[in-house]
């Protein structure tokens, strides 16, 4: 066995229990009647009618409000700690600081494949703007903000570097270690790329940028604490339970038990929100020290300062086409920055370019490193819609020097089996070319291709259509995951699973897959869910996972307590097992007899009271690699004077195997087409680089998130569906990622058919627009 | 009816948890109604640390308080009276996940003084609410799946509702703009649309 490998949400290679057994493989579902359906979500009525409780909804008696006091400066060191003034403050009942503190619990970053630095939970040595260095309670949280405002730190100033493209020259501050590179180089390579550019009819280079872009989930990163005894507990606003549960035990040197973390609802996260939080901690010591709860929820300016980004990368790429369309050479170099500690700032960075497109030449280069910001944390699809804004870009201008439909170009280029992972394994299904032919269709693609995409000069609107492709590095989901299923006499369902439902429709799918299964209404389906006091092991819901990990293990579950009602249905209808079936709560015999029995007539189901099924995540397909995939398509319209963008309409083709649940999928893919509308034309995260190192646009006012004015009314979800039975027992891929990849670079695409001038560079806003459309009038 | 074992039907649902455990301070709800017709007397000028006692008519109960002049009216119906289906995203009005109606026009809750919100009639969503049951703009946002995590959906219901009170027969185009003072990071604003207008043609039935 390989020794594990730590990946970008999980650790790889580690043995996790797995159902079912090798031979007790069910078949797949055939004709479903419940999966795949457009159903209201199973926790619908909660969410609209506002009973749904969030973490930072939860209010208990005698809770008390923390509040953190951060580092002003990027870099700067903690010389002394007053905090005297605000202790005295009327309401306040505590504030705490490294030095205030008995222990200072150890902190620690790591990247994956990349070093491990350790810091402390207040560190004196503060590495980046929003660094903790003091916190308090008090009885609101106007009194915690003054209490903050009462407290003296004397800091020495540092200098800092926080520009990326700055860090490794030669007099820039070092932040760790004796240079600002994370680790070596990384670099990929198969074929040979000179040779290829050799061959190539044609050859383009391009630099790209793309902008940091931050989460700004709309539930600010939060907790409530409270101790009972030394049972410590914490409703926290996460994607996993399990993760922040450790997290939180190791800082305080708790053992797992003592330590129950409950997330039932969360207000999203995209990936920033996949592990512990200093905040909790703090929360946790806070509410020790005092002796009554403690609800710190930060303020909108903190989660844009210290709760992780998708790093700025800046990228260069090179490469080679035939002129009938075959990729002979791709040659790319990226840099990039997760901010002061290691935190990925490459991760996956250059996986589109290694793996999308058949190519036999490839080398990449990435070199991460560390800047005075605040650290990344996995935003939706790491990497991903980053190289997908400069090989999308590429691919684009490889097809009009060639002169080819872009989708014919790409459609030259489809790959059967992952060129970039050891061994080259094929893929169990590959949909790419499907979302490519079905999404040109369905989008009208040649018709609108056509259409004058350069109006008269008299037009103010220019108008043109682009489109990209993208697959996503993990589809087959990760890491142990156990569901345990409950029948009780009546027939009703307890369904207990450790996973988040982040607004995915976690809890309706699974629902759904037992329902399916089970052959019962979901209605008679009870969910118990993210709470480590009460629910069963599954990792954070992060890299798209827990449909292709956990509906599996819901799966298995089912298929364990439908043998147990079918083995007491045939002793009681004197029946063989294998002839009854399971509908609408009844158990039939398939046979030529008529002999039924309602699940709450089984009289040993009544003699037990409760029968258990326990499902755990399935195997990975020996040899293959479980994939999906996406292509996208849109219209926009520039206004050639002020470089306004208006995006007309969007489709969205995707592969991501079996369509569990109608009317959640599509609610991910526009979505995913949303926050790539924001990646790629208003979002950016300002430092002021030459003078204070300070983020500039801290709030929602300075920092753009799309508007219901920014996103077209007119989006289409195009599922490609077809069920992937060797990735796992229900025949879904991976969705929650692939759906943002490439809607960016289909943008500038867009753009680009529409004026003629490339975007290389995030967000195509109309102050870079308006610019480069002067520059461009010019040289005509 | 093949699948018809699963009913999308959420009308006459009761609702199945609820645990948040409120504990507030001292708040009279004892009557139901409206505020007065005329508005509040002459400024009070207040000493620093000193508490205001004022009237707040939320879904037509009034609630006297004492609150701090500083505390937002998002502060107050949020952390003190514990309804909480008015969310917080921000407190600088930037997001709406705090929407409230204020004499039937959506206000961002953070952006008044609980205080300056004296005598005015002030809807949340819990005011939507005939007890367990839902109104129709919310049942059109769970017909349409118009939010994924749920957060801004509260404030989006609140925009919704204070559209169609203003205007019962709103044009596809009002519809976006009505909202778009309301961030959805999880990006379902198309169902949103799609929502508001189901809401929209059924008022516009009845
Ligand atoms: S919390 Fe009021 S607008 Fe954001
Ligand atoms: S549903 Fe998550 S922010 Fe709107």
């Amino acid at each position: 066995m390989k020794p594990p490998r730590e990946n970008i949400y999980f650790v790889d290679g580690l043995p996790v229990p797995e159902t079912p057994q090798p031979g007790e493989k069910p078949a797949p579902w055939r004709q479903t009647r419940v999966i795949g359906k457009a159903r209201p979500r199973v926790d619908a009525y909660e969410r609209v009618s506002g009973t749904a409780v969030y973490p930072s909804d939860v209010i208990l008696p005698k809770m008390l409000y923390g509040a953190i006091l951060r580092c002003p400066h990027p870099h700067a060191k903690v010389r002394r700690v007053d905090l005297t003034a605000a202790t005295r403050l009327p309401g306040v009942h505590a504030a705490i600081s490294g030095d205030s503190l008995k222990v200072n619990p150890e902190w620690e970053y790591r990247t994956f494949g990349g070093p491990t630095v350790k810091s402390l939970l207040f560190d004196p040595h503060c590495r980046h703007e929003g660094e903790v260095v003091a916190a308090v309670a008090a009885e609101t949280p106007y009194l915690a903000r003054d209490a903050l405002a009462g407290i003296q730190v004397d800091y020495d100033v540092l200098p800092f570097v926080t520009d990326e493209q700055q860090a490794l020259a030669p007099d820039a501050p070092v932040i760790h270690g004796d240079s600002n590179r994370v680790g070596p180089p990384q670099v990929y390579q198969r074929g040979d790329v000179a040779k290829g550019f050799g061959e190539a009819d044609v050859v383009l280079t391009e630099t790209y940028h793309t902008a940091c872009e931050l989460h700004t989930p709309m539930e600010l990163h939060g907790c409530v604490a409270e101790w009972d005894g030394d049972r410590l507990t914490i409703w926290e606003s996460t994607q996993g339970v399990f993760a922040v549960q450790s997290g939180v035990a190791k800082a305080l040197g708790l053992p797992l038990s003592k330590v129950r973390i409950i997330g039932r609802y969360m207000g999203g996260g995209f990936g920033s929100k996949l592990v512990a939080g200093k905040y909790t901690v703090i929360a946790a010591i806070l509410a020790r020290q005092i002796g009554r709860p403690v609800k710190l929820v930060l303020s909108r300016e903190e989660t844009y300062l210290a709760v992780g980004n998708r790093p700025p990368n800046h990228m260069a790429l090179k490469a080679g086409v035939k002129k009938d369309g075959r990729l002979t050479a791709l040659d790319f170099t990226g840099t990039g920055s997760g901010g002061a500690y290691p935190a990925g700032g490459t991760s996956l960075l250059d996986w589109q370019v290694r793996d999308l497109y058949t190519c036999p030449n490839v080398r990449c280069e990435t070199t991460d490193v560390y800047i005075h910001a605040g650290p990344a944390r996995p935003f939706r699809a790491p990497g991903h819609p980053q190289g997908s804004w400069a090989l999308e870009q590429m691919m684009d201008a490889l097809a009009h020097a060639i002169k080819m439909d872009p989708v014919q170009l790409r459609l030259k280029n489809i790959p059967a089996f992952s060129q970039a992972r050891d061994g080259q394994p094929p893929y169990t299904t590959t949909g790419f070319a499907a979302c490519l032919q079905e999404g040109a269709k369905a989008f009208d693609w040649q018709q609108a291709r056509l259409k004058p995409a350069r109006g008269k000069a008299d037009e103010v609107w220019l108008r043109g259509v682009g489109m990209a492709g993208a697959s996503w590095f993990l589809g087959a989901g990760f890491g142990p995951a156990t569901v345990v299923l409950r029948v009780f006499a009546d027939g009703s369902v307890n369904l207990n699973m450790g996973a988040a439902d982040i607004g995915t429709g976690t809890k309706t799918v699974m629902a759904m897959v037992v329902a399916e299964e089970l052959g019962i209404k979901s209605d008679m389906i009870q969910i118990e869910h993210a709470d480590t006091g009460s629910t069963q092991f599954s990792g954070p819901s992060g890299g798209s996972k827990t449909v292709p990990t956990d509906a599996p293990a819901a799966r298995a579950a089912a298929v364990a307590v439908k043998r147990q009602l079918l083995a007491m249905a045939a002793v009681q209808l004197e029946e063989k097992a294998k002839r009854l079936t399971i509908r609408d709560g009844r158990i039939h015999s398939t046979g030529a007899s008529d002999k039924a029995v309602g699940i709450a007539e089984l009289k040993e189901l009544k003699r037990q009271g409760v029968i258990v099924g326990v499902g755990q995540k399935g195997p990975r397909p020996e040899g293959k690699v479980v994939v999906p995939f996406a292509a996208q398509f849109c219209e926009v319209a520039v206004n050639r004077h002020t470089g306004e963008l208006k995006i007309v309409r969007f489709l969205g083709a995707n592969d991501s195997g079996r369509v569990m649940s109608r009317l959640t999928y599509d609610n991910q893919v526009y979505g995913g087409i949303t926050m790539g509308i924001g990646f790629g034309t208003t979002e950016k995260r300002y430092l002021d680089h030459g003078q204070t190192g300070k983020l500039v646009n801290r709030n929602w006012h300075d920092y753009k998130l799309p508007t219901a004015l920014d996103v077209p009314v007119d989006m289409t979800s195009l599922p490609i569906e077809m069920p992937d039975d060797q990735a796992n027992i229900v025949g879904a891929k991976g969705l929650g990622e692939p759906v943002t990849i490439p809607t960016a670079a289909a943008i500038a695409n867009a753009v680009f058919h529409a004026t003629g001038i490339r975007v290389t560079t995030t967000p195509i806003n109309p102050v870079q627009l308006s610019r480069l459309l002067a520059q461009h009038r010019k040289k005509e | 009816m093949a699948d018809e074992h699963e009913t999308n039907d959420r009308k006459g649902v009761t609702r199945r948890q609820f645990m948040t455990r409120v504990g507030v301070g001292a708040v009279a709800a004892t009557v139901v109604g409206g505020p007065p017709a005329g508005r509040a007397e002459a400024a009070q000028v207040m000493r620093p640390g000193e508490m205001a006692k004022i009237t707040l008519w939320i879904n037509t109960r009034r609630h006297r308080l004492l609150v701090a002049p500083r505390w937002s009216l998002l502060y107050v119906i949020r952390e003190r009276l514990g309804l909480t289906a008015t969310k917080v995203g921000c407190e600088r009005g930037e997001c709406g996940a705090c929407t409230v109606l204020v004499d039937d026009r959506p206000i961002y809750a953070c952006m008044l003084l609980a205080v300056e919100a004296e005598n005015k009639k002030i809807t949340t969503l819990e005011g939507l609410m005939q007890g367990e049951q839902i109104g129709p703009v919310q049942d059109a946002f769970i017909q349409h799946d118009a939010f994924q995590c749920g957060y801004c959906t509260c404030g989006q219901i609140m925009a919704a509702e204070g559209l169609l009170r203003k205007n019962p027969r709103p044009a596809d185009e009002a519809i976006p703009l009505a909202v778009s003072g309301n961030l959805c990071r999880c990006g379902a604003y198309p169902q949103i649309f799609k929502a508001v207008r189901a809401a929209a043609d059924k008022r516009g039935d009845q």
